[in-house]
């Protein structure tokens, strides 16, 4: 037998990460803007394995009509993984409920920081394509659409830096993967909370988990990471920069 | 009180949540927002810095409407008493029968004899509302329906870079290829010629909406234009005759525009 049954309420040793990282270092990350010239914005975003376009189109007129808001305007998201990009097993394309949820969260994650009270009656479309995944696929979403957002023009206070944080086993980690994320099985203790943070105020917009953990540890998983958000925010800043330093050197 | 410091320099570009300055002596203006005693951008954009004010300027993004602009739209439906206008910008306009032509169109007259679907025009914005509700003009000089020729989009912050100081850059893309062009703020830009010109005028249009961030484009520009056509052109003479141009419509525009029937080319 390979793998040892533990009790049930023993919290296994977890020695070292898969890959090597230190607890609070994230995957490498690699970030552009400006990947999808139609669109008024793009973003794309990858972390290790996990890797998410981005495109935002907009301000622009909403149909069906009665999704206008004479208030303000609409901040419409639209998560997808691609059928090919999980493990390799066929997933059915479409809209599942699991990633109405994500879209969902995500535009949530994003209003806070997105000023489009100026666009009544308007709508900024934000479409999120994975072509590959190996978890943290909604914090690499969010990342990518905070930089099509910011090279779409579009007014916003701060990026939105998101990242996971959680437990596994003993360890209080930064960004799991998939292997940490399935750790040790059912029962493994491997709590994965996909966090988004406005990194110049520190307020949360996205808080979700999945596995347990205590108060103390969530809010000092939290507070560790404060400089892995801070981190991705100007990761994210220097990528704008550079599609416009492109710009400036004619290469676009 | 901490000393006020800027930490970016003039002419650069700021990314959302920068931090442009600190200190209580500078003030937010449009792009930039005020956070406890930090300035920070709130939009991606060219920084300017206009003594004690931090503003922006948008390198990307739509076009928005503000009055007084002349753009050119497509005529996308026949309403009751008007056309709606597709310019693109997040909302469409509308062009009121009133304002539309000098002629006297009877109740119930059919609109389309005006005009039709798919029709583009030159027009002027004359009033945005707060619910951006958009009201346009056929009535000024030079605004007419544009037929024939070809449509291209450009991005509407580099249009005030196509049309150049005081209209010379657009005025000696039309002196060299002999075309028609009218550039709408809105960054639709129409040029009608003879097939072989109209081709330069528009890789030329093209060239100045891809290097507008450039110094010295006016003088790259006026070296494509001559190897491409073989005409010589007299930059002083051109920025001479736009300047005239300029002062004419100005003037026209002052005058109330009374006789002069509709304007069709």
């Amino acid at each position: 037998m390979v793998k040892t049954s533990t009790r049930k309420g023993e919290i296994m040793n977890y020695e070292k990460r898969p890959d090597g990282r230190g607890w609070l270092q994230t995957r490498p990350i690699i970030a552009k803007a400006g990947v999808i010239k139609k669109a008024d914005g793009s973003g794309y975003f990858k972390i290790g394995k996990t890797e998410a376009y981005a495109a935002v189109y907009g301000p622009r007129e909403l149909h069906p009509k009665f999704l206008q808001n004479p208030m303000h305007g609409v901040l419409r998201c639209n998560y997808n993984m691609m059928p090919f990009s999980g493990a390799g097993d066929r997933v059915k394309p479409g809209p599942s409920r699991r990633s109405k949820e994500i879209s969902m969260v995500t535009s949530k994650a994003l209003l806070p920081v997105v000023n489009i009270d100026d666009f009544p009656n308007a709508v900024v479309d934000v479409f999120i394509e994975l072509p590959q995944t190996d978890a943290g696929s909604r914090c690499a979403g969010i990342c990518a659409a905070s930089i099509a957002l910011a090279d779409a023009g579009i007014q916003m206070k701060d990026m939105v830096a998101a990242i996971s944080v959680g437990r596994v086993g003993d360890k209080l980690v930064v960004d799991l993967d998939y292997d940490e994320e399935a750790w040790g099985g059912h029962g493994g203790h491997v709590a994965d909370i996909p966090v988004a943070m406005i990194p110049s105020t520190g307020e949360i917009t996205l808080l979700q988990m999945d596995g347990k953990i205590t108060k103390d540890e969530l809010l000092s998983a939290i507070e560790q990471a404060r400089p892995v958000f801070l981190e991705i925010a100007e990761i994210q800043r220097q990528a704008v920069k550079e599609k416009f330093a492109r710009w400036a050197r004619g290469e676009e | 009180m901490r000393e006020s410091k800027l930490l970016v320099h003039d002419k650069v570009v700021v990314t959302p949540g920068e931090v442009i300055a600190e200190g209580m002596e500078y003030f937010p203006g449009l792009g930039t927002y005020r956070h406890e005693d930090r300035i920070l951008a709130n939009q991606t954009g060219l920084l300017n810095i206009e003594g004690k004010v931090l503003k922006t300027t948008p390198l990307s993004g739509r076009y928005l409407p503000s009055r007084n602009d002349v753009v050119i739209g497509r005529v996308i439906d026949i309403l009751m008493s008007g056309w709606r206008v597709d310019i693109n910008c997040p909302y469409s306009a509308v062009l009121p029968l009133k304002d539309a032509t000098f002629d006297f169109i009877k109740k119930g007259a059919d609109l389309t004899e005006y005009f039709n679907l798919e029709d583009y025009i030159l027009c002027k914005i004359t009033q945005v509302t707060s619910q951006n509700l958009i009201d346009v003009s056929m009535k000024g000089p030079g605004l007419a329906k544009l037929k024939g020729g070809q449509f291209i989009t450009v991005n509407a912050a580099k249009v005030p870079r196509i049309i150049g100081r005081k209209g010379s850059m657009v005025s000696m893309v039309k002196k060299a290829t002999n075309c028609k062009i009218a550039v709408g703020q809105n960054g639709i830009v129409w040029i009608n010629g003879e097939p072989p010109a109209e081709l330069i005028a528009v890789q030329a249009v093209k060239m100045i909406e891809r290097e507008a961030h450039t110094s010295g484009l006016t003088e790259r520009v006026k070296l494509f234009l001559e190897q491409q056509t073989g005409v010589t052109l007299d930059m002083e003479q051109i920025v001479r005759e736009a300047e005239a141009e300029a002062a004419e419509q100005e003037r026209q525009t002052r005058r109330a525009p009374r006789e002069e029937g509709f304007n069709d080319q």
